[in-house]
């Protein structure tokens, strides 16, 4: 297992160092120079060559990016330019509101898709097996953020259960700022959910005409116990690993999602900085997001070698669940 | 060509994935040449009218324009980005998949699957964002960044695909007649994945048609006067409480479209695949 995890981190140390070069040299390809890009072309050239120090772009492209990836791993991500604060200051505040939004959404997901799985691999090709399918292909097909509109226009406007947008804040106390988290949470959750549910299905019908389950029916435990002590564990392998995937989607599903409901969180920064030009801003963001995703596939593989074992000698192919 | 008898033994899935698909295609095509309306008419007095409205069966938006000629063009744009990012996925990711199959185990099959790996830490969404920071948003921008996200799926599949291919025993003969592993790939084995990247080819369709009504909901996709789905309900959601077919409309035309790929993909494979269909009669 400790050989395991060595390869892993290796592998997980060299996917970030190609990363942060990706990022990097996507913002060194803006045609021209980038400090009279983020100005404008109304700019002074003397305000131009300020921006240019005060960025540190005079120095070689190699040196500058060593001093980025110096910075972010001492926490220094830069000044935004628009802001004049620290980048990762504005980023911890918004990660504030997008970190428990993508968690809630997970919980959610699979507070979800589990039991609808199980019930309809259980119900195979039963009326409620239909149903649940049926559902779910139309989860799949439902854009995030329409279901979000559409869920503002039910418990917002017409229940007027929930407010239509915008974010109390953490200060106002814990139940009012998870309230605000609800309606975009399952706005997210739903075409997550669906996919997994159809996984965990189909993982578990596998599971399901294994011997072993046969085994357990013929020593006489009941269904449940069969599909919770036997099925469920057996079935979660490929579960984790969608949900592995899912967090990417859940992530960038985030950023869209707080559009509709006008949370302060990362997406908005992001957007905010596309068109104020505010590079740093945008270069530190993206790194923000891939690393996240990055981090989140290592502890999948992880998990799932200490899960199975045998994983632990090969390499999963992920794509076959995609 | 197909016959009454093959249709009888498609998938139910598969039929009905086609009638939505073909209906949104045929939309597109006839907004080519005619729509109700011009999309960029704009009539104010006759803004906001209800569904079912005598001269707009769709209503109208804020700006008194033609909500089903709107949803028509639209369609013309989802298609597109979604069709040409499929194209680019698979234009690339193909030839990589093969390649990386025919050399299994070598360096280069390594560096490709590591490459892979990498790829899906980038969804398309911030693909999308590192591109418009660039070269600011336009849907051909959208086009790239989808595209870019096809690549590694379909790298992925046909690779996968491939070595099940290269483990055959045909494959053998045709090493044994003195074929190069480059002919092997394109004369034997890409014809015998072909219907594996037909089916992912599907699902990246809808896909891309989610991920570019997302991009333009956001303003990183397709451009004012250019309608798109993504764009209207972005315009919408200020006017949900009041005029929420403006919302409803444009959503139903995505979801219908999607639906239907999936619903094609889904039956592609039930009904393409033999080994599946096996499986269900022994199962059945």
């Amino acid at each position: 297992m400790l050989k395991f995890i060595i390869n892993r981190m290796m592998t997980l140390a060299i996917s970030l160092i190609v990363a942060s070069l990706v990022i990097f040299a996507a913002i060194e390809l803006i045609p021209g120079d980038p400090a009279a890009f983020m100005l404008g072309i109304n700019a002074a050239p003397d305000t131009v060559a300020a921006l240019r120090q005060e960025l540190g772009l005079d120095g070689h492209p190699v040196a500058r990016y060593l001093r980025w990836v110096a910075g972010m791993m001492t926490g220094d991500f830069g000044q935004s330019y628009t802001y004049q604060v620290p980048v990762v200051d504005l980023v911890m505040a918004r990660l504030g509101i997008s970190l428990p939004l993508t968690l809630m959404a997970l919980v959610l997901t699979i507070l979800i898709a589990l039991p609808v799985g199980m019930m309809a691999a259980s119900k195979r090709n039963k009326a409620a097996d239909w149903g649940i399918m049926g559902v779910t292909q139309l989860g799949i097909a439902i854009p995030n953020f329409w279901f979000a509109m559409i869920l503002v226009l039910v418990f917002a406007i017409q229940l007027q259960w929930f407010s239509a947008g915008g974010f109390p804040g953490w200060d106002n106390g814990l139940a009012a700022g998870l309230k605000a988290l609800v309606l975009p949470a399952v706005a997210l959750a739903l075409p997550q959910a669906s996919i997994l549910a159809r996984v965990m299905r189909s993982a578990m019908i596998d599971v399901l005409s294994q011997d072993y389950i046969r085994t357990a029916r013929a020593k006489g435990l009941s269904e449940k116990q069969v599909l919770l002590r036997h099925g469920l564990r057996n079935a979660m392998i490929p579960v984790v690993t969608i949900l592995g995937l899912q967090f990417s989607f859940l992530i960038a599903g985030a950023i869209i999602i707080e559009n509709v409901f006008f949370l302060p969180g990362l997406g908005r920064l992001v957007f905010q900085a596309i068109t104020q030009r505010d590079l740093i801003v945008v270069e530190s963001v993206v790194m923000l997001l891939v690393f996240s995703v990055i981090i989140v596939t290592f502890l999948v593989d992880i998990a799932y070698a200490w899960i199975d074992p045998r994983l632990r000698q090969s390499r999963l192919n992920l794509g076959a669940f995609r | 060509m197909i016959t009454k008898a093959t249709m009888a033994q498609m998938p139910l899935s598969l039929k009905l994935g086609m009638i939505l698909t073909m209906m949104i295609a045929t939309m597109a095509f006839v907004s080519l040449v005619w729509t109700p309306y011009a999309v960029d008419q704009l009539n104010i007095a006759g803004r906001l009218q209800p569904l079912f409205h005598a001269q707009h069966w769709l209503g109208t938006d804020h700006f008194g324009r033609d909500i089903l000629s709107m949803v028509m063009v639209g369609a013309q744009v989802s298609i597109a980005v979604a069709l040409v990012a499929v194209g680019i996925g698979m234009a690339f990711g193909v030839p990589l998949g093969l390649t990386a199959a025919a050399l299994e185990g070598t360096r280069f099959d390594d560096v490709i699957m590591r490459g892979n790996d990498l790829a899906f830490a980038f969804p398309a969404l911030v693909i999308a964002i590192l591109i418009t920071a660039i070269l600011g948003p336009s849907a051909l921008n959208a086009i790239i960044a989808i595209g870019i996200f096809n690549i590694p799926v379909f790298a992925r599949v046909a690779r996968g695909g491939a070595l099940t291919q290269w483990r055959m025993d045909y494959i053998l003969a045709a090493r044994v007649a003195g074929k190069s592993k480059t002919r092997i790939s394109i004369e034997h084995i890409l014809p015998n994945i072909s219907t594996l990247l037909i089916v992912q080819g599907s699902i990246q369709f809808s896909l891309g048609i989610l991920a570019e009504a997302g991009l333009s909901y956001v303003g990183l996709g397709a451009q004012p006067p250019t309608p798109s789905w993504g764009r209207m309900l972005a315009e919408s959601q200020t006017m949900i409480s009041f005029a929420p077919h403006l919302a409803i409309v444009p959503g139903l035309a995505i979801i219908i479209t999607v639906l239907g790929l999936n619903l094609m993909g889904d039956g592609l494979r039930d009904w393409l695949d033999p080994r599946l269909k096996r499986d269900q009669r022994r199962q059945g």
